[in-house]
């Protein structure tokens, strides 16, 4: 029936959830308004600009062309569960000292897709990161920065300077 | 003027002071707010290009459960609003007319957003059809139907300028080219499209949180259209994520919509657009359609330009006469020009309306002459580069001034160490001669040198102001009106304080705009905020280190000359032993003399004045010019068109001096690409009869990370006489170069032209096609 709502058991940066929910609610939406994460951002609802990129066990995934019941008893990681208290993940000091935030709006979803291919594979070449970072648009700053940061972050996160 | 190595915070790379917020997702934007009681707004939009509207009956909404108000365009009392005085053509819901697909004419506002779309399906508009005008060629004939009534025809405005003698010149010249050029429709390529909160904490007072890169724009509109007073106008600021000009300047049906229901339930109200609203209602770059006529000497000198332009404005005016002025007045830039003739029209038709974008008006003629100068230079076998600097206007000496035939006034210009530092770093001789085919692939070297406007010189209110409060534990804080929406103007306004007060970029916290509290400002556009605002923030902080040393010098007996304050200390010039921490300095000024709060206070001069004359087309748009060069190498595939930029691509920019170096680079890469390259080789609307046809960012196409060139960014110092320590424009110069060096690199790799941008695969497939059927005729 319309509107019916179901249930959600699911856990989000760590936490556990038991929610009711409309099947038709995507998973950006449930983020944003329902559980007031607003970190993840939504810019295009076609699954095009990556600004809603969200992990979830482990992989990157555009959080705007999933529906919030298909999360069901899987793992959520938001731009918000990233940084370890106050210490900044690497991702995060990299694109900040590197001057790869500009805008800021699409850097949530960069450093949700920096940090799925970081822990995937962490000795990315430059093409793989270019690769990847394709599913995230930007406007205003070119790239070549969020780039090079990314490959600095690696190199933090190998233990280099 | 004191060297960059002089300076102890700017002109060193910094990280912006808003990262950290914008890295962990705490930062907010509009869409992030959220008031108790809020309600969800939509707007109603015409399936119609052009249609009067018969009726509009709403009841069936209003009886919907959850539905809690609705409005139509007659609630707004006939008001209509513009970017001029003279061009308020635009009503906030159309009321008898609507003018371009989509356009909005009623709102609701519901409990939820779901409950609010569904209202909007139940509104009822009849409509009568009217013959639409999709072609500006076509809308500008005698007797085209009219997109307003009111007007006589439909060209929205029109320039007639005429410098020296071009037929005289043209007689003269050794060599003259006529060569037609087009540029796309194309998106402003945010990602963020544009949202509202608007909340009347009681029927006297409005307060707006919105995505706006001008706040101050919708300030004074809001306030006319709701009859209040401008100290009861309250708009705030959250985080914009970016704004290109043109729609987050000024406003959308949406900003109305959501005020007035907000009125009507005395609750707040917020819309968002998706996607599709902003690619199918919100302001584009124009389309453009040039006609450039040079004559040169035979050794390359530029001898007259004559162009002929005619722009698509849309269905309202918006900013196209700035828009049009633009393509003009700076073609007399960066290279000698002692003749200039243009004829300038933009023209009213029924698709979505056309404003500023990133790189405004300047793109789109500078793309023409740059590509036009490598036609010629390869006519007449000079090479590119030397072309250039054979015509490239040489920098003023100290104390000089260059003027062009139109009257800019240039003081500093470094357009020509652009030239030769970028033909270097690319290795433009070796590369030149290096072998194109392999293959399939054919890979072409290009070449473009261009300037941009520093400030916007405009009527009306177009100073900046700042004020600069020391705390009493010595920590500053910094207002103005100006804008940062991602350009990095925030971090470089603080940056300014801390040099001037001798204190670190974390002692300086900027607040963002809140009308109720900062000084009114234009705005963040023309490449306007490091200028304008960055020297009322300057004056400012200097205002305030006046009045601590006048404290200090009363501490320490001797005359405020004597004085200086540097590394968060107070000193004795001449006796270093005299000297007092700055804290200690703050806390003493605060605290000893009754009531004395250090405030300091200063306004911009450079912005205000004589501003141009639109009609003679004589005068100076901007305080001073930036200038660039750039080289992008491009790898053609032969067989099917696809063409990409590789990472072989060098930016020069003089922007006077790089307050913040590490900024600079990102928003020259940034234009360059995003808006430059785009618009070479991907972007456009498709367009049939008004309707847009690739309204999502899937068909449309945006650059994206995995072809991006890693350009490399070369800083040209000119220290300019008019700017904040000597800075300039950064970023919307790197937009009008990029396309012109992406289709000379085509050229090269190729030998075919591309004149209608973007450039592409289908069209590149076919003019390959074409010329190997002319060579094997």
């Amino acid at each position: 029936m319309k509107g019916e709502l179901k249930e959600l058991k699911f856990t989000v940066n760590g936490e556990a959830y038991e929610l009711k929910v409309k099947p038709k609610t995507l998973l950006v939406d449930l983020l944003r308004k329902e559980l007031k994460l607003t970190g993840t951002k939504q810019g295009c609802l076609t699954s095009a600009c990556g600004a809603c990129t969200v992990i979830i066990d482990g992989k990157a995934v555009k959080s705007c062309s999933i529906l919030a019941l298909q999360a069901n008893g899987h793992e959520v990681t938001t731009i918000e569960g990233v940084a370890d208290g106050d210490k900044l993940h690497p991702i995060q000091e990299a694109f900040i000292e590197h001057g790869a935030v500009e805008c800021g709006f699409c850097t949530p979803g960069r450093v949700m897709s920096a940090k799925a291919l970081l822990d995937e594979n962490p000795t990315p070449t430059r093409e793989e990161i270019r690769e990847v970072m394709q599913s995230n648009l930007c406007a205003d700053e070119g790239y070549v920065k969020y780039i090079e940061a990314v490959e600095i972050a690696a190199k933090k996160m190998q233990g280099g300077s | 003027m004191a060297k960059q190595e002089e300076y102890s915070v700017i002109g060193h790379p910094m990280p912006r002071v808003d990262a950290k917020v914008k890295a962990t997702g705490e930062a907010k934007y509009a869409a992030d707010i959220e008031l108790p009681d809020m309600l969800w707004g939509k707007v109603k939009r015409s399936p119609y290009a052009h249609a009067r509207i018969l009726n509009i009956d709403t009841s069936k909404a209003e009886r919907l459960p959850g539905v809690k108000a609705v409005t139509t365009g007659k609630d707004f009392g006939g008001f209509k609003w513009g970017w001029l005085g003279t061009t308020r053509d635009e009503e906030p819901l159309a009321v008898t007319k609507v003018r371009y697909i989509y356009e909005g004419v009623a709102a609701v506002a519901a409990i939820d957003e779901d409950i609010a779309e569904e209202a909007c399906e139940l509104i009822e508009v009849e409509y009568e059809s009217l013959p639409g005008l999709f072609d500006p060629f076509e809308a500008m004939q005698e007797g085209a139907p009219l997109v307003h009534e009111d007007c006589l025809g439909n060209i929205t405005s029109e320039y007639h300028w005429n410098f020296g003698d071009v037929e005289k010149a043209f007689a003269e010249s050794y060599l003259v080219r006529e060569d037609n050029f087009k540029t796309p429709r194309m998106a402003k390529g945010y990602i963020e499209p544009p949202a509202i909160v608007a909340y009347w904490p009681d029927s006297n007072h409005l307060t707006v949180w919105a995505a706006k890169g001008s706040p101050y724009f919708p300030y004074r509109i809001l306030g006319r259209c709701f009859n209040l007073p401008l100290n009861k106008v309250r708009i705030i600021q959250p985080f914009i994520g970016a704004d290109f000009g043109g729609t987050k300047n000024d406003m959308v049906n949406g900003d109305f919509a959501a005020v007035m229901l907000a009125k009507k339930t005395g609750k707040p109200v917020k819309i968002v657009y998706t996607q599709f609203e902003e690619l199918t209602t919100c302001t584009r770059r124009h389309p453009v359609w040039i006609t450039i006529k040079t004559g040169v000497t035979k050794d390359g000198k530029l001898k007259a330009i004559q162009t002929k332009v005619v722009a698509d404005g849309g269905a309202y005016t918006r900013m196209s006469p700035l828009s049009l002025y633009l393509m003009g007045v700076c073609l007399t830039l960066p290279y000698e020009l002692p003749n200039f003739k243009t004829d300038a029209y933009c023209v009213f038709t029924n698709n979505p309306s056309s404003a500023a974008m990133r790189g405004h008006g300047i793109y789109h003629t500078r793309f023409a002459a740059d590509v036009q100068m490598d036609m010629i230079a390869e006519e007449l076998g000079i090479d590119p580069v030397e072309i250039r600097l054979r015509n490239a206007i040489e920098n003023p000496k100290p104390g000089e001034i260059y003027h062009t035939v139109n009257n800019l006034t240039v003081g500093s210009c470094g357009v020509k160490e652009c030239i030769e530092k970028t033909a270097e770093a690319i290795n433009w001789q070796e590369r030149k001669e290096a072998e194109k085919i392999d293959g399939s692939v054919a890979r072409g070297l290009g070449f473009a040198a261009g300037t941009y406007l520093s400030g916007a010189r405009l009527t009306g209110h177009n100073a900046c102001a700042a004020v600069v409060r020391v705390c009493e534990d010595g920590t500053v804080n910094l207002l103005t009106g100006a804008s940062d929406v991602g350009q990095g103007s925030d971090t470089v306004m603080s940056a300014i304080v801390a040099e001037v007060l001798g204190l670190e970029l974390k002692d300086v916290e900027i607040k963002r705009v809140d009308t109720d509290y900062t000084p009114a400002d234009p705005g963040s556009f023309g490449s306007r905020v490091t200028i304008y605002a960055g020297e009322a923030t300057k004056r400012a902080a200097e205002d305030a280190k006046r009045q601590l040393l006048e404290f200090a010098a009363r501490q320490f007996d001797v005359s405020p000359e004597e004085v200086d304050i540097k590394d968060k200390k107070a000193f004795v010039k001449i006796d270093y032993s005299k000297s007092m921490p700055w804290w200690r300095l703050v806390r003493l000024a605060c605290y000893t003399t009754p009531g004395n709060v250090i405030i300091g206070h200063g306004v911009s001069t450079r912005g205000v004045g004589r501003v141009p004359d639109f009609d003679t087309g004589g005068g100076d748009i901007g305080a001073s010019y930036s200038f660039t060069a750039e080289a992008n190498e491009v790898e053609v595939d032969l067989e099917t068109g696809v063409v990409k930029c590789t990472d072989n691509s060098v930016i020069a920019h003089d922007c006077g001096l790089p307050l913040n170096p590490t900024a600079v680079e990102t928003q020259v890469q940034g234009g360059a690409y995003h808006q430059g390259v785009a618009a070479a080789l991907y972007e456009e609307f498709k367009m049939d009869k008004g309707l847009t046809v690739n309204p999502n960012l899937v068909d449309y196409k945006r650059p994206r990370a995995y072809e991006a060139p890693m350009t490399k960014v070369i800083h040209v110092i000119t220290n300019d006489p008019f700017g904040p320590f000597g800075a300039k424009e950064a970023s919307e110069g790197s937009c009008c170069t990029a396309p012109p060096a992406v289709i000379n690199a085509i050229h090269d790799a190729t030998g075919v032209w591309i004149k209608e941008l973007p450039a592409q695969p289908e069209k590149v497939f076919w003019a390959l096609k074409e010329k190997r059927g002319k060579e094997q005729r």
